[in-house]
C-alpha cells in the first residue's frame, strides 16, 4: 500500500466522541489547525448508552464545560426533550440539573457544530498508528495510507480501542453498536512503551415504545419550569416527553437466576474489569440477592424514534434471557426487543502515565481524553477532551497549560484522582468525591471557570461581559448588605413585620437579616430600595450569606491545603536521592512523579510524614541553588 | 503538615530543674495565650513589648488558677520560627506542664510533631543549609517512630474502638452521600434525627476516651514494663517478687509461661504494667514461637524494658539475641539468682556494657527478694527524673490522640448543630467527614476512596 503524506496539521484528534468532539473544536477554536478524525461520520457524538446528560456531579462537570467556553451545555440545551433538577430538597451545592436527550438530534447538532468550525476538519478515517520522534509526536498513519503529520495527537477512542462485543454466547470485535473497532491502534500503542488496561462497560436493551403497557407504569415527567446547562442559553428546554417507572419481581430474578450460568460474567468470557455503579442487572441479583425488587426507568431514545432505553437493565446476557425477564416486568410484559443489551470490553491506558494536563509523561505532545483514560460517562469525558484540547493547544501556541486545583472544579478533582490515584474501574464522577462541595457548585461554575476560559481563548465577548456584569451585581449587593444597617425603629419593623419577617431589637445589617430563614435578598431589596439584580446574581449573594459559615470553612481547608499546592516538585526529581523517605513512598513517587508537594500527599502510600520530607528537601535544594547562583555572580 | 496553624508543646526536657517551658508558635499563639494567661500588670498582649517578660498566672476554663508563670512575647518574624510565638515558663512541675499543655489545645493549638519548630524556622528561611541535613534526620525518624507507634496502636484495645466508632460515621456519610450521588435510586431516606442520636451516642464514647487518654495518663493508666529473657532464667520468679503474690506459674521446664502474662504493679507511687512473656529462644514448635514473638512485640511497645539473665550459667547465644533488642530500647538489666553461685556475673555484666553504654545493671534475686528494693527505686528515678524516652513518647502520643478526639468531638457536636438549624444533609455530612477523617489520623488510614467503597457494598445503585 502506498503511504503519502496527505496533510499537516498542529492536533489530531483520535475519535470523536464526547471527549473528541470537545477535544477537536476547544483546539480549532483556540487557533490551531486540528483535523477531528472518526470512524464514521454519522456516529460524532454518538450517545450509545442513556439518552441523558447531567445529574450529581455529571451536570456539575457540564456546567463547567460550558462556563470555560465547551459545547456540551449548548448543544444539550438544543437538543434536550425534558429536564429535572435532582436533589432539590438537599443543599444548594447538590442540586443538580439533568436532561433526556434526542440522541440523533444531539449528534445532527453537534456534527453541524463541529463541520462549521473554522480551523476544524473532520474525516472519516481509521488512524492505526501514532508516529513519535526523539519522545515527540509527530503525526499519525492511516489505514488507507495517509499520514499526518502534526505536533500534538489526542486520544479520545472511548470504547472503540480494541472493542469486543458480548451478548451471551455471541461475541465479536466491535465498537459500540456495532460499528468498527480499532484494532491497530493498540499495537501502535504497545510500541510506544504505553501501558494498558482492558475495562468492560454495558448497556440495556432498547425496546419499541409501541409495545409497552403504559397503565402499568409510573409516569415520570419532567420539572415543569425548565433550566438550562449552558450561561449563556437563555430560553431553555420545555418538557416534551416523559420517562416511565416500574420494577422488576420475583418473577424476574427467578429467570435471571436459573439463566446466570449463561452469563459471560459468570463464565469467565468477560475479563474486562467493569464499574460498579452501573452493574449489569445479573450482578445486581448476584450481589444483592435479598433485594426485593429493583427499580428501572424506561426513557425515550429522541422524538423521531420508537426506540425505549430500559435503564437498569444493563445486562450481557443472551438475547432469549433478554427477552425473558423483560417480558416479567409490569409495562413490558409484552415489550419488543429492538436492541439487544450487550456488554463491550476495550482498552484504555493506565491514567497514572498522564500529568495533570492530561498529556503522557513520557511522550511530549501526546494527550489522552476520556474513556481511553479509564472514565465513563459523556460528561467526564468532555470535561477532558477540553482540558486536552485546551492544553494540546496551549502547548502549540507556546502559551501557559490549563491545570484546575481540586478546590477550583469537578474538572480538578476528576483529573487529580485519575493522574494522581488512578483507577481500577471505570470512574464515575461523584459528587462525594470532591472534599470542598460546597464550594464547587454547578450555579457558580461560571463564577469559578469563565477567567480561565477567557485567558487560554475559548470565552466570547458576549459571554465575557455578562459573566463580569452578575460578578458585579453580586459584589455590589454583597457590599450594600453590608454596610447598611438597620436601626431598630418602629417604622423599621413595622416594615419588616408587615413583609412577614421578625422584628428586630438592636442596629442590625442587611447582611446579617439575610441570614434569616425567612428572608432572601428579593424581598429585601424591595423594603429597602437596594439595586435590582438579575436572578441569577440575586441566588448567589443568598446562598453567600446563608451558608456564609460553612463557605468559610471549606475555604479555610482550602487555604491551609493551598499551600502545598504551590510547593512545586521538579518534573525530573530523583526521589533516590532524598534521604528518610519510606521506600514504600519513593516507590510510589518515582512512579507518580506528581507536579506538587499537594498531589504527592494524595497518593496512597504517601505519608504526612513524607510530606513533611519533601519539603524540607524542597527548602533545601532552593537554598543550594540561591547559594550556587551567588556564588556565580561573583565569580 | 498545615504550616500556618498553631503548634505547642513542652519544649524544656521532662522532669529536669525546676522550670518548664510550654512554647506556642503560629498566627493564633497570641491570641490564644491572651485567653489563658492573666499578666499581673493586667496588659494583653498587644500591649506588651516584643521580647520581654510579664509574670502572671495561667487559668484553666474556669478561669482557676493552674500555675504561677512567666510569659515571653516574641512577635513575628523576631522569634525562633519567624512566626508569633509565646514561651510560658511554668514552675508547677510535670502534672502542672501538661495541664498548661493541654489548656493551649483546648484553645485550638494542635501538638507540635517532633521536630516542627525547627523545621518552621527552617521552612521560613530562619536557620541556615547545614541545619537542614539534621531537620530531614528529624523528621524522618519521626516517620519510623510513628510507625511502630501505629503499629503498637493498632493492636490495642483503644484503637479497636477508634476502629469501631470510625467505622459508625462511615456508615452515616455512606448513606448521606448515596442518596446524594443516587437520587433517584431506591435507598432509605436519611432521617435526621436518627442520625443525631447516633451521634450522641458516638459522640459520648469520644468523650468518654478523651477523659481516659488525658494527659498524664500514665501515672493514671501505668507505665508499660516488659520481663524480658531466655526460658528459665526467672521472669516469672521476678513478676512474682514484684507482685508479691504467685500470679505466674513458675517452673523449671523451658518454655513454661507461654502466654504473656500482664499485671499491674505499685512500684513507688508509679503504676506498672507488667508484661512477662516467653523466652527468647529458636523456637521448637508454634506455641512457643508465637510466645518469643510476642516477646519481641512486648519489648517494642514497653516504655521499660527489663531484660533478666540467669547468672549462675555461662551466657549463651540466646542472651546475646535479647541483648539486641534491648539495645534500642530503656533498658535495665539483672542477672538473677544472686542466691546461687555467681560464677558468671562479671562476664555478663562485661558483655553487657560492651554492648550497651551507660547500661544500668542490677544484681538480683527473684526468689529470696534480693535487690528488688534497688530495682524499685531505679524505676521511680528513672520515671521522675525523666530519663524515660519511651516515657516521653508515650505521652506525645497520647497529646496528639487527645488532640485528635477533641477535634472529632467538635465536628459530632458541629454536625449536630447542624441538624439542629435544620440544614440539609449534605451539610451535616461536612463535619461527617471532618470527624472520620480525624479519628482516621490515630489509625493511620485516611483514604477518601473508603467511602466509595462503602456506598457500593452498602447499596444496590447504579442504571
Amino acid at each position: 500500500m502506498k503511504v503519502f503524506v496527505a496533510g499537516e496539521y498542529d492536533v489530531v484528534v483520535i475519535g470523536a466522541g464526547h471527549a473528541g468532539v470537545e477535544a477537536g473544536l476547544a483546539a480549532a477554536r483556540i487557533g490551531c489547525r486540528t483535523l477531528l478524525a472518526t470512524l464514521s461520520m454519522d456516529n460524532i457524538a454518538l450517545m450509545p448508552c442513556n439518552p441523558s446528560i447531567g445529574g450529581p456531579a455529571k451536570g456539575h462537570l457540564v456546567r463547567e464545560v460550558d462556563a470555560l467556553g465547551g459545547e456540551m451545555g449548548l448543544n444539550i440545551d438544543k437538543t434536550a426533550i425534558q429536564s429535572r433538577l435532582l436533589n432539590t430538597g438537599k443543599g444548594p451545592a447538590v442540586h443538580a440539573l439533568r436532561a433526556q436527550a434526542d440522541k440523533k438530534r444531539y449528534q445532527f447538532t453537534m456534527k453541524e457544530t463541529c463541520e462549521k468550525q473554522e480551523n476544524l476538519d473532520v474525516k472519516q478515517i481509521l488512524i492505526e498508528d501514532v508516529q513519535v520522534e526523539a519522545g515527540k509526536v509527530c503525526g499519525v498513519v492511516v489505514e488507507t495510507g495517509e499520514i499526518y503529520r502534526c505536533r500534538a495527537v489526542i486520544l479520545a477512542t472511548g470504547t472503540y480501542l480494541r472493542g469486543r462485543i458480548i451478548i451471551g454466547e455471541t461475541t465479536y470485535d466491535a465498537g459500540p453498536n456495532g460499528q468498527r473497532a480499532a484494532m491497530k491502534l493498540t499495537d501502535s500503542l504497545n510500541r510506544l512503551g504505553i501501558k494498558l488496561m482492558r475495562f468492560k462497560t454495558g448497556t440495556p436493551a432498547r425496546v419499541d415504545a409501541r409495545s409497552l403497557d403504559y397503565d402499568e407504569m409510573e409516569i415520570q415527567p419532567g420539572d415543569d419550569e425548565a433550566a438550562a446547562f449552558s450561561f449563556m442559553t437563555d430560553e431553555p428546554t420545555r418538557s416534551v416527553a416523559p420517562c416511565w417507572l416500574s420494577y422488576t419481581n420475583e418473577e424476574t430474578h427467578k429467570v435471571i437466576r436459573e439463566n446466570i450460568h449463561r452469563a459471560p460474567m459468570a463464565n469467565g468470557v468477560i475479563k474486562g474489569v467493569g464499574p460498579r455503579y452501573c452493574p449489569s442487572i445479573e450482578t445486581k441479583i448476584v450481589r444483592f440477592p435479598d433485594k426485593e425488587r429493583h427499580q428501572l426507568f424506561i426513557e425515550p431514545e429522541g422524538i423521531h424514534t420508537q426506540e425505549m432505553y430500559v435503564q437498569g437493565m444493563s445486562t450481557s446476557l443472551p438475547v432469549d434471557v433478554q427477552i425473558a425477564f423483560l417480558h416479567t416486568i409490569p409495562g413490558l410484559r409484552h415489550c419488543r426487543v429492538m436492541r439487544a443489551g450487550y456488554a463491550i470490553e476495550y482498552d484504555c491506558i493506565d491514567p497514572t502515565q498522564l500529568s495533570p494536563t492530561l498529556e503522557l509523561k513520557n511522550i511530549r505532545g501526546f494527550f489522552s481524553a476520556g474513556q481511553s483514560n479509564g472514565t465513563s460517562g459523556y460528561e467526564e469525558a468532555a470535561a477532558q477532551g477540553l482540558i486536552a484540547g485546551i492544553n494540546a493547544a496551549m502547548q502549540v501556541k507556546g502559551g501557559e497549560p490549563l491545570v484546575l486545583k481540586r478546590s477550583e472544579a469537578y474538572i480538578g478533582v476528576l483529573i487529580d484522582d485519575l493522574v494522581t490515584k488512578g483507577t481500577n474501574e471505570p470512574y464515575r464522577m461523584m459528587t462525594s468525591r470532591a472534599e470542598y462541595r460546597l464550594i464547587l457548585r454547578q450555579d457558580n461554575a461560571d463564577l469559578r471557570l469563565t477567567e480561565y476560559g477567557r485567558r487560554v481563548g475559548l470565552v466570547s465577548d458576549k459571554r465575557y461581559v455578562r459573566y463580569q456584569k452578575k460578578k458585579e451585581e453580586i459584589e455590589t449587593a454583597l457590599k450594600t448588605l453590608n454596610n447598611t444597617m438597620l436601626t431598630p425603629s418602629s417604622e423599621t419593623n413595622e416594615k419588616l413585620t408587615a413583609a412577614g419577617m421578625g422584628e428586630i431589637r438592636t442596629v442590625t445589617s442587611l447582611f446579617d437579616l439575610l441570614r434569616r430563614p425567612e428572608a432572601d435578598y428579593k424581598k429585601v431589596c424591595g423594603l429597602f430600595g437596594l439595586p435590582e439584580i438579575s436572578a441569577e446574581a440575586a441566588k448567589q449573594v443568598d446562598i453567600t450569606v446563608t451558608y456564609e459559615g460553612y463557605i468559610r470553612r471549606q475555604q479555610d481547608q482550602i487555604e491551609r491545603m493551598e499551600k502545598l499546592e504551590t510547593k512545586l516538585l521538579p518534573p525530573d526529581m530523583d526521589y533516590g536521592k532524598v534521604p528518610s523517605l519510606r521506600e514504600e513512598a519513593r516507590e510510589k513517587l518515582a512512579s507518580v512523579r506528581p507536579r506538587s508537594v499537594g498531589q504527592a500527599g494524595r497518593i496512597s502510600g504517601v505519608s504526612p510524614a513524607d510530606v513533611s520530607v519533601l519539603l524540607v528537601w524542597l527548602e533545601k535544594e532552593r537554598r543550594m541553588k540561591q547559594e550556587e547562583g551567588a556564588e556565580n555572580g561573583i565569580s | 503538615m498545615q504550616q500556618g496553624d498553631t503548634i505547642s508543646a513542652i519544649v524544656t526536657p521532662p522532669g529536669e530543674g525546676g522550670v518548664g517551658i510550654v512554647r506556642l508558635s503560629g498566627d493564633e499563639a497570641f491570641a490564644i495565650a491572651d485567653v489563658m494567661f492573666r499578666a499581673r500588670s493586667g496588659k494583653k498582649i498587644e500591649d506588651i513589648r516584643s521580647s520581654s517578660f510579664s509574670y502572671g498566672h495561667i487559668l484553666d476554663e474556669k478561669g482557676k488558677i493552674i500555675d504561677e508563670a512567666l510569659m515571653l512575647v516574641m512577635r513575628t518574624p523576631n522569634s525562633y520560627t519567624k512566626e508569633d510565638v509565646i514561651e510560658l515558663q511554668c514552675h508547677g512541675g510535670a502534672v502542672v506542664l501538661r495541664s498548661v499543655l493541654e489548656r493551649t489545645f483546648a484553645l485550638g493549638a494542635r501538638p507540635a510533631q517532633r521536630g516542627e519548630f525547627t523545621k518552621r524556622a527552617f521552612l521560613n528561611g530562619r536557620i541556615d543549609l547545614s541545619e537542614a541535613q539534621a531537620v530531614m534526620e528529624i523528621v524522618g525518624a519521626k516517620t519510623k517512630a510513628s510507625l511502630r507507634m501505629a503499629s503498637g496502636r493498632l493492636s490495642g484495645k483503644f484503637s479497636g474502638k477508634i476502629v469501631e466508632l470510625r467505622h459508625k460515621i462511615l456508615d452515616m456519610i455512606a448513606h448521606l452521600e448515596a442518596t446524594i450521588d443516587f437520587p433517584e435510586d431506591e435507598i432509605d431516606e436519611v432521617v435526621l434525627d436518627d442520625i443525631n442520636l447516633r451521634l450522641v451516642i458516638i459522640k459520648e464514647n469520644i468523650d468518654t476516651l478523651l477523659k481516659t487518654a488525658h494527659a498524664g495518663r500514665i501515672l493514671k493508666d501505668g507505665l508499660r514494663t516488659a520481663i524480658i529473657g531466655k526460658p528459665n532464667v526467672g521472669k516469672s520468679s521476678l513478676l512474682n517478687a514484684l507482685l508479691l503474690e504467685e500470679r505466674a506459674i513458675v517452673t523449671d521446664i523451658p518454655g513454661t509461661t507461654r502466654d504473656s502474662i500482664e499485671a499491674f504493679v505499685n512500684v513507688g507511687g508509679i503504676p506498672l504494667v507488667l508484661t512477662d512473656t516467653a523466652g527468647i529462644r529458636e523456637a521448637k514448635d508454634e506455641v512457643e514461637k508465637i510466645g518469643i514473638e510476642r516477646a519481641r512485640a512486648c519489648a517494642e511497645e514497653a516504655a521499660l524494658v527489663l531484660i533478666v539473665f540467669d547468672g549462675s550459667v555461662p551466657m549463651t547465644a540466646e542472651d546475646e539475641e535479647i541483648l539486641r533488642i534491648a539495645k534500642e530500647r530503656d533498658s535495665v538489666f539483672l542477672i538473677n539468682k544472686s542466691d546461687q553461685p555467681q560464677k558468671y556475673e562479671e562476664s555478663y555484666e562485661k558483655t553487657i556494657r560492651a554492648n550497651v553504654t551507660e547500661a544500668v545493671v542490677l544484681q538480683i534475686s527473684a526468689k529470696t527478694g534480693e535487690g528488688i528494693e534497688a530495682l524499685s527505686h531505679l524505676i521511680e528515678e528513672k520515671v521522675y527524673g525523666g530519663e524515660l524516652k519511651g516515657d516521653e513518647a508515650s505521652f506525645v502520643n497520647d497529646v496528639r490522640e487527645a488532640d485528635i478526639l477533641r477535634r472529632a468531638s467538635e465536628y459530632l457536636a458541629n454536625a449536630m448543630q447542624t441538624i439542629e438549624n435544620g440544614m440539609s444533609a449534605d451539610f451535616v455530612s461536612i463535619d461527617l467527614r471532618s470527624a472520620w477523617e480525624a479519628l482516621g489520623e490515630i489509625t493511620g488510614e485516611t483514604v477518601g476512596e473508603d467511602i466509595i467503597d462503602e456506598i457500593f457494598s452498602k447499596f444496590c445503585l447504579g442504571k
